[in-house]
């Protein structure tokens, strides 16, 4: 598998460079379309948060300011946030205080610069990369900063010198580091069938199947989804700000622009999770049910559908954010912990074993990287996501409320009752 | 046998994780494209209140413009919360009238016993509920106040009709 990674690495043919001025005016053009487009989408998606879950709820939702969808309602929020008064409580650490905030936000940005948004478009200066930066390291590069993320909340969470902001952190990091665990693990599987790391190769990868990912690897697909949603912090897992225990958790003591500053990072920490799925293991930009080649040429129109089903996609998934927020109510703290440490990790190392050894099995088999390489794979993925969810999730993925006691636990319970009895024997009946 | 528990095996769909949250995701979904809402927009749409509302009162006027009331002091004697202020007059026919008539809103705990025990049928409690003012002194209805109102009036409990129907 080594050498089949290492040899695609070699055989990766790098574009002839651009000009200079060609691939400065491009970057900066696409550096100021992903940030605007991200800001404005973050800003929109609170409004499509409010409108989901007013519809979920039978309610209409915000509608009082522009128009009947409220499409002006983000503005609104905006200005109000920028004109609240900003409090600065006496006991805080003020200079974390004031970190802490952007130390949330400058990740959740920059994640967003490595992911392909478009197929590479021949222009007649060269081949110009949809992409911000099209780093060789690519997912690893999203890994490595969006963990820097929880570093924002911890600082907030110590910084505000609050014993619920406190806690608030404190869950926050037990759970992105037990998620990031997870997160990692289950993107191995996608990096032996790349055989790279960079984006635009899976999506090729992809591509040359015919089979998207989540096909081929669909407990790998489970596992890093429920790991982002962890790792945004939403919805079951929103342990860090849980209203009902913690107030709101890290960003208790923070008001105005400063506490927007979380609502707005988790938000394109969400988009950032959402296109990153799409990309890892829907295809990314790639049409579905087109057999062009990736490699070759494409005109601007297919460049531009490319990035529409890239955006479509990407909406798909942070309409599943959203939905599954107001679906699901949250976990408690031990339930969160023995997800991620007792079924996810070793369900995706167990995985990285099938996954290899399948394919090391295929390869031995002299089976072609291709359609029917990805027919088997989907087969045996339909058996492990029957053994995922069928026979594993019966009370052990998450341990239910009341607790079913096997009769090994019953005996050791009855034997400790028994031994308190005798020691003190008045108690005992 | 201290340990006396009750081990109940469930049925499979019940502890199943996934499988209950995606049932979970279907319902809130058929809620999502469900086109009926619940939501009242207010200041446009107005619940109907019941026929029996008791709201701020409203005086009564003869066809000759002048408040029904004779000062027989009923009101403020039955009013638990003591929020009727009255001072009767007499004019030089002999016919009895309020000099002043006041009743602070804010004391008022909408009983409606003034309206009950009023023989000439003239103070009444009103089917309405929008009162806002910019000083607490403007929640105090002097008889001008009270004689300008124009808002339909309680229908008080008829004990042949009990439902009000």
């Amino acid at each position: 598998m080594i050498s089949a990674a290492m040899l695609a690495i070699v055989h990766a043919t790098p574009d002839p460079p651009l000009p200079l001025g060609v691939f400065f005016i491009s970057t900066v053009v696409k550096m100021v379309l992903v940030f605007s487009v991200t800001m404005v989408g973050v800003a929109l998606l609170t409004l499509a948060e409010r409108k989901i879950s007013a519809w979920i709820q039978d309610r209409l939702g915000p509608n009082r300011v522009g128009g009947k969808l409220g499409l002006l309602q983000p503005a609104a929020d905006g200005v109000k946030n920028f004109m609240k008064e900003e409090t600065l409580p006496g006991h805080v650490n003020k200079p974390l205080f004031v970190l802490a905030p952007m130390l949330a936000f400058i990740p959740a940005m920059l994640a967003s610069a490595v992911i392909p948004f478009g197929a590479p478009w021949d222009s007649r200066w060269g081949r110009i990369q949809m992409v911000v930066a099209d780093l060789p390291v690519g997912f690893l590069f999203t890994l490595a900063i969006t963990s820097l993320g929880v570093y924002g909340i911890v600082l907030a969470g110590w910084a505000s010198n609050n014993k619920y902001a406190l806690l608030g952190g404190l869950r926050s990091s037990a759970q992105m580091v037990s998620y990031e665990i997870a997160m990692g693990m289950s993107l191995i599987p996608v990096l032996l069938l790349a055989g790279n790391v960079t984006l635009n190769n899976i999506i090729d990868q992809q591509a040359s199947m015919h089979l998207w990912n989540v096909l081929t690897l669909s407990l790998s697909f489970f596992i890093f989804m429920v790991a982002a949603f962890a790792e945004t912090n939403r919805l079951p897992f929103d342990l860090p700000e849980a209203e009902s225990e913690l107030i709101a958790g890290y960003h208790s003591e923070y008001s105005a622009m400063k506490f927007s500053m979380f609502p707005i990072s988790e938000y394109a920490n969400m988009a950032t999770s959402s296109a990153l799925m799409a990309t890892l293991f829907f295809g990314g930009w790639d049409i579905p049910f087109t057999l062009q080649d990736n490699t070759t040429g494409v005109s601007i129109f297919m460049v531009l559908l490319s990035i529409g089903i890239f955006g479509l996609k990407t909406l798909f998934f942070l309409f599943l954010f959203i939905w599954v927020r107001w679906t699901l109510p949250r976990f408690r703290y031990d339930q969160l912990m023995s997800l991620g440490w007792k079924f996810m990790l070793p369900a995706a190392l167990a995985y990285i074993v099938i996954i290899a050894s399948l394919m090391l099995a295929l390869d031995y088999a002299g089976l072609e990287r291709g359609f029917v390489y990805g027919l088997v794979m989907l087969a045996v993925n339909v058996v492990l996501v029957f053994i995922a969810f069928v026979i594993l999730d019966r009370g052990r993925i998450i341990s239910p409320a009341y607790g079913r006691a096997t009769p090994q636990q019953l005996a050791r319970l009855r034997a400790v009752t028994a031994a308190r009895a005798h020691l003190s024997p008045q108690s005992g009946d | 046998m201290a340990i006396n528990v009750k081990v109940l095996d469930r049925p499979v769909g019940q502890v199943s994780y996934v499988r209950a949250t995606l049932k979970g995701m279907a319902r809130t979904f058929k809620h999502l494209v469900n086109p009926e809402k619940v939501t009242t927009q207010y200041p446009e749409q107005k619940e109907t209140i019941s026929r029996r509302w008791r709201g701020t009162h409203r005086m009564l006027t003869t066809e000759t413009g002048k408040a029904k009331c004779v000062a027989c002091g009923l009101c403020p004697t039955v009013c638990p919360a003591n929020c009727i202020k009255l001072v009767p007059g007499e004019d030089e026919q002999g016919n009895r009238y309020p000099l002043i008539f006041e009743i602070d809103e804010f004391r008022c705990i909408f009983c409606g016993y003034c309206q009950e025990v009023c023989p000439e049928e003239a103070i009444h409690v009103g089917r309405h509920y929008e009162n806002s003012e910019y000083s607490r002194e403007g929640f105090v209805y002097d008889l001008e106040r009270l004689m300008a109102q124009t808002h339909p009036v309680c229908e008080m409990w008829d004990p042949a009709d009990p439902k009000g129907e």
